[in-house]
């Protein structure tokens, strides 16, 4: 069967894959070097999970994550330099250094941020959903989180009430089969979380998360899905991290054996041969590709190894918002590159509230059904 | 003033009451949600007709899921909407703490200033009557605590409304401490846009000889006590500082500096309560001014118990209050 996709979309999803792995390898080797400190979790051997689902979504749709984040906000065009600035603990990175691996925020494309807390996330993204079907948008919001993240409360309390409220969010759970050391199946009662969303009554999927056009095409559905009003759905990605669960960790809880059949299955050579083999692109345009990411790897090094620490002013910002300050706009703060998209924060006077959580009505009819008086 | 005379006497919930109706009619993006806030009427009353003004869009019943609605509704004020989340008491929050520490009060200092979170979390705090330890405590200082929110606990009904319309108009976390049991006390209110500005103490009553510093519930039992003082003869300054997140500290040394002597009354427990944090304020920027060491009145350092006996003997009330001022006046008796 011929490919459904173009020469361009494919090239562009390989461009992104390629551009975490060699920016996540550099992070890792960084981290060796002491330039990174604290927790840093690659997200090497997972980056289908994150360029299909961009790629299916459009710029303006909420994304969050958890604290392996640097993947997404590359995959959405955050700049390269500014996060690894910001690995760095540089004053240029997107959080000016206050922020560090786990927190990447690129509010400019919509990347509303990565978490320490684990499940943290998880109800924050339902409340994004919620505000756009207040504000009657059709904007989606995509929220990534680990399996062991499933097994938090705040997975169950959100799902309950994302199914309820019909809240137009897409759960990306990133089943790379650990929670740090532990097998998800020695701590799951249900190991397969997508089957858990049939306890809320919505939609669940296992994904192929080693395969970007799957994943792609598996949010693309989803996406319309929410858009249309029906409410939430959880994705599980079946995925496999190739690293430890951070650079602490040498993994040594799984078998060689284990680790070297996935690495089989890596995503980037995949897709690759998908477009090879559906004449969609030559190995010169990918060479080409790897070259580039590999200059803006390196630039990005370079960015964040030249920038200056934080001034010590800045422990003093940002905590609270003071009187009339106005928002940072950290890629003119660093670039000099002119935002346009910003998020406003409007009035309530343009808004239309038109979202009924439960027609007033039907709740009366059902009351009388029941033989209750309100 | 004459203006004054005729404001209307309202209650606690109700001044509260007109504070959401009044923020919700101004701004859309103003939405309420919590346990029972809507067909209830809620738990206390406060929001008692909301949902016949506003529907089931903006009055937003939650399912008992402290954390869940919680960070929900940080996530719906990341992106500009300005909810109030009521949580039935503060002893329920203790399960939405990781949502209000770890999220909404780091969020703007996470993303280096990309992002702010305009969001009210708000219910009432304290001990209630005879509730026992789960249902009787007042934790206003473990929010005080957090750099990023702002913490608030007015004693009046006309604070109560201007505090209120102060938070949801802030563009921080504002966590408010409502007393459980000053709902239904009475006070006059003014009308329409009354807003008092968070951090801010407010002198309810001048005196020259002690300062009695407080905030919330207490307030009641520190008047009563400055009353009783009067008919000695001891002059009772009672400062209430309203918000415990930034603290007035310019208010607070106007005060010392004026009376000399502190007695500050505190319904939760005393260690790393929020009395120790004003003690520290006095003793390091007016101590010379200081005519005795600073007294503190606070909770027992005991869980709450059931039996009516138990209850009171936990509670500062005003005969305690009254000692300790004597004390700090080196009075005999005391
Ligand atoms: C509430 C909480 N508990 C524990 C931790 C420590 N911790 C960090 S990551 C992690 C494992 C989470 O695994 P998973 O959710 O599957 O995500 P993955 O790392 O596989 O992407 C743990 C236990 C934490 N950060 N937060």
């Amino acid at each position: 069967m011929a490919s459904p996709y173009s020469k361009e979309q494919l090239l562009t999803m390989y461009r992104k894959m390629y551009l975490i792995r060699r920016f996540e390898e550099r992070a890792g080797q960084q981290y060796t070097l002491g330039k990174i400190a604290g927790f840093c979790h690659l997200y090497i051997g997972q980056e289908a999970v994150a360029v299909g689902p961009i790629e299916a979504i459009r710029p303006d749709d909420y994304m969050l994550s958890a604290y392996r984040d640097h993947g997404q906000p590359l995959a959405r065009g955050s700049d390269a330099g500014m996060v690894m600035a910001e690995l760095f603990g540089r004053g240029t990175g997107y959080s000016k250094g206050k922020g560090g691996s786990m927190h990447i925020f690129d509010i400019e494309h919509h990347f509303y941020g990565g978490y320490g807390i684990v499940g943290g996330q998880i109800p924050l993204a339902a409340g994004m959903a919620f505000a756009s079907r207040y504000r009657n948008e059709d904007r989606v919001t995509v929220c990534y989180f680990g399996d062991a993240a499933a097994n938090q409360g705040s997975f169950h309390e959100t799902f309950n009430m994302a199914a309820k409220w019909k809240l137009p969010v897409i759960y990306i759970c990133e089943n790379n089969r650990y929670g740090m050391g532990t097998a998800i199946a020695r701590t799951s009662a249900v190991p397969e979380i997508h089957k858990r969303a049939a306890a809320y009554g919505m939609r669940g999927e296992p994904v192929d998360g080693m395969d970007c056009l799957k994943m792609y095409e598996a949010v693309k559905d989803a996406a319309a899905y929410c858009r249309a009003g029906k409410g939430p759905v959880l994705l599980e990605a079946n995925t496999y991290r190739f690293r430890g669960h951070s650079m602490a960790d040498p993994a040594t809880y799984r078998s060689k054996t284990e680790v070297e059949e996935e690495r089989k299955n890596d995503p980037i050579p995949k897709l690759r041969d998908h477009a090879l083999k559906n004449k969609l692109g030559q190995d010169s345009d990918f060479e080409a590709i790897e070259e580039e990411v590999k200059a803006q790897v390196d630039a990005a090094v370079k960015f964040a190894d030249e920038s200056p620490e934080p001034s010590l002013e800045e422990l003093w910002r940002d905590t609270i918002v003071e009187e009339g300050e106005q928002d940072v706009r950290p890629r003119e703060r660093v670039l000099g590159v002119k935002v346009t998209n910003w998020p406003k924060y409007p009035s309530g006077q343009e808004l239309k509230v038109t979202w009924d959580l439960e027609p007033r009505e039907q709740a009366e009819a059902a009351d009388k059904k029941a033989g209750l008086s309100r | 003033m004459p203006s004054e005379l005729t404001m209307p006497e309202l209650m606690y919930r109700e001044a509260l009451n007109q504070a959401l109706a009044e923020e919700m009619e101004r701004d859309a993006n103003v939405f309420l949600i919590g346990e029972e806030v809507g067909r209830y009427n809620g738990a206390f009353k406060v929001s008692q007709g909301l949902l016949d003004k506003f529907g089931s869009a903006r009055i937003i019943d939650a399912p008992i899921s402290e954390l869940g609605f919680t960070g929900m509704s940080v996530g719906a004020a990341m992106v500009g909407l300005r909810p109030v989340v009521e949580m039935m008491t503060w002893n329920f929050a203790i399960l939405a703490m990781d949502q209000i520490v770890n999220n909404a009060a780091k969020l703007r200092h996470m993303s280096g200033g990309q992002l702010r979170c305009p969001i009210v979390f708000r219910g009432p705090g304290g001990a209630g009557g005879r509730l026992s330890s789960q249902h009787s405590q007042a934790l206003e200082a473990n929010y005080a605590h957090f750099p990023g929110l702002k913490v608030i606990a007015p004693a009046t009904p006309a604070d109560a409304k201007g505090m209120l319309k102060a938070a949801i108009r802030d563009e921080n976390p504002v966590i408010m401490f409502e007393g459980e049991r000053l709902y239904a006390i009475k006070g006059e209110v003014p009308e329409g846009e009354h807003v008092v500005p968070l951090g801010k103490a407010d002198v309810k009553r001048e005196g020259t000889d002690v300062t009695i510093i407080t905030w919330s519930r207490m307030y009641y039992f520190c008047m009563q006590a400055a009353e009783e003082l009067a008919k000695e003869g001891i002059s009772a300054e009672v400062l209430d500082l309203r918000t415990l997140r930034p603290l007035d500290e310019e208010a607070i040394l106007a005060s010392v500096r004026k009376t000399n002597r502190v007695v500050i009354v505190e319904e939760g427990w005393a260690l790393a309560g929020v009395g120790a944090s004003v003690v520290d304020i006095i003793q390091s920027k007016a101590f010379d001014d200081l005519d005795a060491p600073v007294a503190r009145v606070t909770g027992l350092d005991v869980n709450m118990s059931y039996a009516a006996n138990l209850e009171n003997a936990t509670q500062p009330d005003a005969p305690k209050i009254i000692d300790a001022v004597k004390k700090v006046l080196y009075r005999e008796g005391a």
